[in-house]
């Protein structure tokens, strides 16, 4: 069910919800708000939840299967072995696992080696995998996740990083240095989720005022709201409201 | 207890009180905080913005002045920030898209079809041809829309106030239609995952026609009137100068980087929804400048048009939403005379002849469908740039994360590069040809 470098079972990797062991109860998303229907008590297997850990065999397709042969030439198979934890081709898209202690090297190398070449750092996003409709969060577990979207525009093509932390030692190395665009997204991912770029510029808040505490995009910062009252009935806050799984 | 002045942070000096920190925002004397010895007699900081009328919306630049020197360039964004990222994991994935629709505001079907994409792309479906191609026609309309929007302000924010009227009476035409097909001029929520909303209504495609018989000639107009003005040409040329390769190790795509000189179209090069079964051109421009990027945005919008009636010609009658019923909508709204409103014969149906499809309608509405886990980036060529959504599920009726890489976001950080050693009068100019909005910036 594994792939190499797997962090005991905690990483909900490709989205899926994985830390519950794979199981989600009930129907609806709030409970304890005395649901009579007895669906609270339904117990099922999570779609995807099998496959969260799965790692994709070779040959993966399409160019993929260049793109890692040319970045194993380029870092060496040790390094590579030791920082891409897994592989996952999914859609059509190919995500490498990174270690976030090599991910500066492999950015190196897949910008500058002449077979690779992702000159262009599209997007640089923060994902908070919590416990996606597991229970509650356990410290300790890498529910932060950095994702990195990078283009060669020479081979036309498109792979995505992803680096997992955990929200007690959020430290992911700043790709800055290799792609200054990175800049600005990494501020929005320290602003929006709290992980801690180390070698950034000016780390700072970008979207939300100098002063603000806490990291509006982290799963457990409420959205907020207040009850709307409407023709008699009060409607009440999106986030309050009962969500179906 | 009073507010202390703080070194470390000049403008906000706190202090502890029962209800937490209390920050004071102050003004302060620049001598205060920066103390004179240190800078020459010609140093001045101006704060540009956030309510400027040359910065596009609430935009604040912080810049350092030698004279009318440029010595730095600081952008400060944020000001327009709403957490529709946010918002959006608490609604379901249809909802998704009058969110999303929001963002920029001037190329609000640029975003929808960009999530709609990713979802469909997470779905493992595909909308109909008839979709496809309604999407590139009103994509396309946009474009020429947004363009307009960025000459108009461009000659606003130069002192060529025919330009904003002429750009703005023009992007009338476009609403118009936009207004036409979709029942709002703006954040229309017309795509939706799966298709559109609803099919055109009669009398849109020959309305269509009217303008693309219309618009050659006024583009030709605007020609005349900014493009051999020497004031004009002065203004932009040489402004805001950033090559190919300060284009992309700062991520800038769009008319800037076409503008230094290479053809990179997400239409060409990563062509989606039908894209290169289309006959048309990507403009570029060699001179790096505000005025390359300025006649690119003029090509483009000729190119655009080019492609509208391409896709009036291949318009085939057909479905417009994915036959799949645990998907589509279960009914196609039709347009009443006060706008949007619901079709008749659904309601009918569901009301007084099936239990199982009123179920159905129910489900559908108040849960929504459910998308399988996992995640994607689907980029498209926004009139800005690369529009870039990055979608994650986990399984759920709702977006785990939707995350968007907006291009206004990412061209800004060249501010800096465009602007530094410039004279503070090219600032404006560099900006303008970035052609950023904040509603995207910030989202």
């Amino acid at each position: 069910m594994t792939g190499p470098g797997d962090r005991s079972g905690t990483d909900a990797g490709q989205g899926a919800a994985a830390p519950s062991g794979g199981f989600r109860k009930g129907a609806f998303g709030v409970s304890g708000s005395g649901d009579t229907s007895g669906f609270g008590g339904l117990v099922r297997v999570e779609p995807g939840g099998a496959v969260a850990l799965h790692s994709t065999e070779r040959p993966y397709g399409g160019y993929f299967d260049e793109v890692t042969d040319a970045l194993i030439e380029a870092v060496g198979q040790a390094t590579y072995d030791a920082a891409v934890q897994r592989v996952l081709v999914d859609r059509g898209e190919i995500t490498y696992f990174v270690a976030r202690e090599h991910l500066l090297t492999l950015v190196r190398a897949l910008r500058d080696d002449e077979a690779l070449r992702f000159e262009l750092c599209s997007s640089v996003s923060g994902v908070d995998y919590l416990d996606s409709g597991g229970p509650a969060a356990e410290p300790g577990r890498p529910r932060l996740h950095v994702v990195l979207h990078l283009t060669s525009m020479t081979y036309r093509r498109r792979i995505r990083l992803e680096v997992a932390v955990t929200a007690e030692d959020p430290h992911v190395p700043s790709v800055t240095s290799v792609y200054p665009t990175a800049d600005w997204h990494e501020r929005e991912t320290w602003d929006m989720f709290g992980v801690v770029f180390d070698g950034h510029p000016a780390l700072t808040r970008i979207l939300m005022p100098d002063d603000w505490d806490g990291h509006p995009q982290r799963k457990d910062y409420p959205l907020g709201g207040v009850p709307v009252e409407y023709h008699d009935a009060t409607i009440p806050p999106p986030d309050t409201r009962r969500a179906y799984r | 207890m009073s507010t202390t002045y703080n070194p470390a942070d000049p403008y906000a000096g706190s202090r502890e009180t029962t209800e937490g920190r209390v920050y004071t925002v102050t003004g302060g004397d620049w001598d205060q905080t920066l103390g004179t010895e240190a800078y020459g007699e010609e140093r001045l900081v101006v704060n540009m913005g956030p309510q400027h009328p040359s910065t596009h919306g609430v935009l604040r630049l912080v810049l350092d002045l030698e004279g009318e020197t440029v010595t730095k360039a600081r952008v400060v964004i944020g000001y327009l920030h709403t957490g529709i990222e946010k918002n959006t994991e608490y609604r379901n994935w249809v909802q998704g898209t009058t969110f999303v629709t929001r963002m920029d505001y001037l190329s609000p079907l640029y975003n929808e079809a960009g999530y709609s994409m990713a979802v469909e792309k997470l779905l493992g479906v595909e909308a109909p041809q008839r979709a496809r191609t309604i999407r590139v026609l009103v994509m396309e309309l946009n474009r020429i829309a947004s363009h307009l929007v960025a000459l108009a302000t461009f000659g606003m924010e130069m002192g060529a106030l025919t330009g904003m009227t002429n750009g703005f009476r023009e992007r009338e035409l476009v609403l118009d239609l936009l207004e036409e097909i979709t029942g709002l001029r703006m954040n229309h929520a017309y795509i939706r995952p799966g298709g559109l909303a609803q099919d055109l209504p009669p009398g849109a495609v020959e309305h269509i026609r009217e303008f693309l018989e219309v618009m050659p000639a006024r583009v030709a107009d605007f020609h005349k009137l900014l493009t051999g003005q020497p004031i004009w040409q002065a203004r932009l040329k040489d402004a805001g100068y950033l090559d190919v390769t300060g284009c992309v190790a700062l991520g800038v795509t769009g008319p800037v980087l076409r503008a230094a000189g290479l053809p990179w179209d997400l239409r060409k090069v990563e062509p989606y929804l039908g894209y290169e079964t289309y006959d048309f051109e990507v403009p570029t421009a060699d001179t790096c400048d505000a005025w390359g990027r300025y006649l690119v945005r003029m090509a483009e919008i000729n190119e655009s048009l080019k492609i509208v009636e391409q896709a009036l010609d291949r318009l085939e009658p057909g479905p417009v939403m994915v036959e799949d019923k645990k998907i589509a909508w279960p009914a196609q709204l039709s347009l009443g005379p006060d706008g949007m409103g619901n079709s008749p014969e659904h309601v009918e149906h569901i009301m007084g002849q099936s239990m199982e499809a009123l179920i159905h309608h129910f489900k559908l509405v108040t849960e929504g469908f459910r998308v399988p886990a996992g995640q994607v980036y689907v980029p498209i060529e926004s009139p800005r740039g690369e529009l870039g959504y990055h979608v994650v599920s986990d399984g759920g009726t709702r977006p785990w994360r939707v995350h968007v890489r907006d291009p206004s976001f990412v061209n800004l950080q060249a501010t800096a590069a465009m602007s530094e050693g410039g004279m503070i009068a090219d600032v404006i100019a560099a900006i303008a040809s970035l052609d950023p909005v904040m509603g995207g910036c910030d989202r």
